[in-house]
């Protein structure tokens, strides 16, 4: 037995333990994005579905990111396809409502669909409270980054994005979120309705 | 109640594979070798207990006994009973519980056929098989129990991942993978215990282990050809190889594997490469640990890693205990084992399989280092990078590329060496293989360098392979006036180890042959159809019937029935392609339906539906000659079946092993020259 090279060769398995090591400490599937803390990527997309009141907006109008600028804006990517979509549906829908008459705007961004395909499963759904829009050619779903749906971001009131919430979303942390970003009205102040145009 | 005697069953085997491999160095400086019979009775003993851990697994399942944690984890009412009882493997727990067992089996049989031999050798192979063993003992006693009981036992399971009860070939590919990678435990006792029993400047230790070798990694051929087909048939991406961490954690040790049986040849026929055949021996087993490593401590993202807890510390005490002791045993006693062989003419076969063997490492490096980059990445620079295929189809193609045609110029030229004329002579005819299956590329339109290259190699080692049988055969057929399918008989049956690699070198060359032309002519388009309207890829014609829907007690089924027209407009067949919504997984399953003939295949996955059965988005492939990577895979096991019932002339006696001299070569196969 040759020790000296024995041993010389024991140390040539050290970096690869060490690197096997250091793996453990790091999560793979945790994808970095690095979206949130910057500012969120500006988009003007059409109404396809035009949400129920006090949200309404017509079909066909443009809703731009730079409009709702003041406003906490909960924009929530989902596909008629997508089955984790129905899970958070209901949340989403009723956390708007929760929150009218607060700075917020709920935003439906549908994602690799048919807009016709969208409408209908609203409509199996039970409505949704707020307005949806159609992402043609998938541009601003490539823009915020989507790995899949749902996806939701939560923007805060300058434009930039706060949280990124990757699968169904719960209601706790929506108001988490809105509710560490949405100013919170001192007495005497007046609630506005959120501005419809 | 049959959890807990197989919990039990399971620490004593702890107990018992303990015992027996600490005993065996005892017994052997004490010179009482009547104590080796407790190494082997423990090797029994534990075969035994972990058999009845597996079948108390296996009766728990199909039972549906969710007072076990495993069956309430994996287990479902509504499950076919089939895929009840493959969930064994499904999962975390089960899957050590499985390899376990193989590995007993594999410990058992190394015992049962060697126990005989005189010397050192095999007690200590059978100590390092306990070793092994112990490691997984420790998982099963500990960190992957699946026989944990369950308290309040609940009514159903959730069933077993939606990926692995969608196809028959799960059914498959996991036994193979288990019993090659486990079978490579095998060679690597040989090579520990033929250093430990001061064997290892002999040959003998490598012609024991050469078997074991073979047998191992004709499963695993067969495995890694088996799991390509699974995603193919199950993933909707029409591919079969992706380059994913675990993919390659499979495909690493098939790859030193095959230069190990080609480097031990060499050390056979020329008592050269002693100690890197020793290396490869050791490498592929640190590489089947590293595999598992990989996807069983969940420290790359992959499909196939399972969800962990603590078992990945033990895997990494586990594979720094591997790799540090087999490094101090091989690089201590390096000077004793080498070997001072010199190579014969540069034109001969030795040459060709030493090129062989740098080029297998070549790709095993490659694969290594990609596979390991993204934690490497992270580590000294803090960044995610993800290695994909662009970096293994440009650093590993070409030596691949590169090793088809050493597969035509090795069987070609003969041991020792020859004369460049001879050697001329014996490459006209796999050069005129090469030029027409080049040219044929060519003319169908292959315009990649590595493709034409590739197809033309195939056609050169293709014929250089067939030669060799022809000659045999023509030799026989003249000197005895043998039939020619007595002849071809006679010959494989001569010399089963040459013939049967020839045999799979054929395999690999179709496996070759699938991969270049369905990856080099491959069409594909996707189109959204209303029933009654058409969809032509290549020359294939579809046209949509209906889109139905099917409830299962296990799932439900949105299917779209699509008619395949033929050139004149009539219906030749229809085709059914899937998604199967499993109750346990938001994701539905795709499930592709092929059409196959020898030419190729028409792959039709469905990829979008309308819910009210409207139109059906359907992505329609057409790729030329897959089934023959099937078949060639097929091919590659017969070669090492082949090899396998090799009659061993020389291992009947060991000591008198011939070290220096060549074998000459069978005289008939020479009688050409």
């Amino acid at each position: 037995m040759n020790w000296k090279r024995a041993i010389v060769a024991m140390f040539a398995a050290v970096p690869l333990i060490a690197l096997f090591a250091y793996g453990f400490t790091r999560d793979p599937r945790d994808i970095p994005s690095p979206l949130p803390g910057h500012d969120a990527p500006a988009f003007a997309l059409a109404v396809f579905a035009p949400g129920e009141p006090p949200f309404t907006r017509p079909v066909g109008d443009t809703i731009r990111l730079r409009d709702l600028a003041g406003k906490v804006t909960v924009v929530n990517f989902w596909a008629s396809w997508c089955l984790a979509c129905r899970d958070e549906h209901v949340t989403l829908s009723e956390t708007a409502r929760q929150y009218a008459g607060r700075p917020t705007q709920f935003v439906g961004v549908l994602y690799n669909d048919r807009p016709a395909a969208g409408l209908r499963w609203i409509a199996d759904m039970g409505g949704q409270s707020y307005p949806s829009v159609a992402d043609d050619r998938s541009r601003t779903a490539i823009d915020f980054g989507l790995f899949g749906v749902p996806e939701t971001f939560i923007i805060d009131p300058t434009g930039r994005i706060a949280y990124k919430h990757i699968g169904p979303i719960s209601a706790s942390v929506l108001r988490h979120w809105i509710d560490s970003l949405v100013p919170i009205p001192a007495a005497g102040d007046t609630v506005r309705q959120p501005s419809v145009r | 109640m049959i959890g807990l005697l197989a919990h039990n069953a399971l620490l004593v085997s702890l107990f018992t594979v303990a015992l027996g491999a600490v005993i065996t160095p005892i017994a052997i400086r004490s010179g009482r070798r009547d104590w080796l019979q407790l190494t082997y009775g423990a090797v029994y003993t534990n075969f035994l207990l972990v058999s009845i851990a597996t079948v108390s697994m296996v009766v728990a399942l199909v039972t549906h006994d969710f007072s076990v944690s495993y069956v309430a984890a994996v287990g479902s009412r509504s499950t076919p009973l089939l895929f009840t009882i493959i969930s064994l493997w499904g999962a975390l727990e089960g899957s050590i519980l499985f390899w376990a067992w193989v590995l007993a089996l594999y410990a058992a049989a190394v015992v049962w056929i060697h126990h005989r031999r005189p010397g050192n050798l095999v007690p200590y192979a059978a100590m390092t098989l306990l070793a092994v063993a112990a490691f997984f003992a420790v998982l099963l006693a500990g960190p992957a129990n699946p026989f944990l009981p369950v308290s309040p036992v609940p009514a159903d399971g959730p069933g077993p991942n939606t990926l692995l009860q969608n196809h028959i070939l799960m059914a498959v590919h996991p036994p193979l993978l288990y019993l090659g990678y486990v079978g490579m435990s095998v060679p690597l006792a040989f090579a520990v215990g033929a250093i430990l029993s001061n064997e290892a400047a002999s040959n003998d230790w490598a012609i024991l282990s050469r078997r074991w070798m073979l047998a191992s990694w004709g499963f695993l051929s067969a495995a890694i050809i088996a799991g390509m087909w699974w995603s193919y048939e199950v993933l909707g991406w029409g591919g079969y190889w992706a380059w994913d961490p675990v993919e390659n954690a499979s495909f690493l040790p098939w790859l030193t594997a095959t230069a190990y049986l080609h480097s031990v040849m060499v050390q056979e026929r020329r008592n050269m490469l002693r100690l890197w055949t020793l290396n490869l021996c050791v490498a592929t087993f640190v590489l089947t640990i590293l595999g598992t490593f990989l996807t069983r401590s969940g420290i790359l993202s992959s499909v196939h890693a399972f969800t962990t807890g603590t078992i990945g510390y033990y895997f990494l005490a586990f594979i720094a205990i591997v790799l540090v002791a087999t490094l101090v045993l091989v690089a201590g006693n390096s000077d004793r084992i080498r070997t001072r062989g010199n190579l014969g003419g540069a034109a001969s076969r030795e040459t060709v399989f030493l090129l062989n063997n740098l080029f297998l490492t070549a790709v095993m490096l490659t694969v290594l280092v990609g596979t390991l980059y993204p934690l490497v990445a992270e580590a000294m620079r803090g960044v995610k990078v993800s290695v994909g295929e662009p970096f293994f189809n440009r650093m590993a193609v070409p030596a691949m590329v590169a090793l088809i045609f050493l597969m035509g110029v090795g069987p070609a030229l003969p041991w020792g060496s020859t004369t460049w004329a001879n050697a001329r002579q014996r490459l006209l005819p796999p050069t005129i293989g090469a030029v027409v299956l080049g040219a044929i590329a060519v003319i169908a339109g292959a315009r990649s360098v590595y493709a034409i290259l590739a197809f033309a190699f195939v056609g050169y080692a293709a014929m250089a392979n067939l030669r060799e049988y022809w000659i045999g055969m023509r030799a026989r057929h003249r000197a005895h006036g043998e039939g020619w399918p007595t002849a071809l008989a006679r010959l494989i049956g001569g010399n089963r180890r040459r013939y049967g690699g020839y045999v799979a070198h054929i395999g690999a060359l179709l496996v070759a042959l699938g991969i270049t032309a369905s990856s080099t002519f491959r069409t594909e388009r996707e189109a959204t159809l209303l029933p009654g309207e058409t969809l032509t890829v290549a020359g294939h014609t579809v046209r949509l019937k209906n889109v139905w829907g099917r409830e299962e007690p296990q799932r439900s089924v949105i299917g779209a029935t699509l008619d395949v027209l033929g050139k004149d407009g009539a219906v030749i067949g229809t085709v059914q392609p899937r998604m199967n919504y499993y109750r346990v997984s938001d994701q539905p399953v795709p499930t592709p339906d092929v059409r196959s003939s020898p030419r190729g295949d028409l792959y039709v996955n469905l990829t979008a539906f309308e819910s009210n059965g409207a139109n059906a988005t359907v992505k329609v492939i057409v790729e030329p000659l897959v089934p023959w990577i099937w078949f060639g895979g097929m091919v590659i096991v017969l070669g090492a079946v082949i090899g396998l019932f090799h009659r061993g002339r020389r291992t009947a006696a060991p000591s008198t092993i011939a070290v220096a001299a060549p074998e000459p070569e069978p005289a008939l196969a020479g009688t050409d020259s």
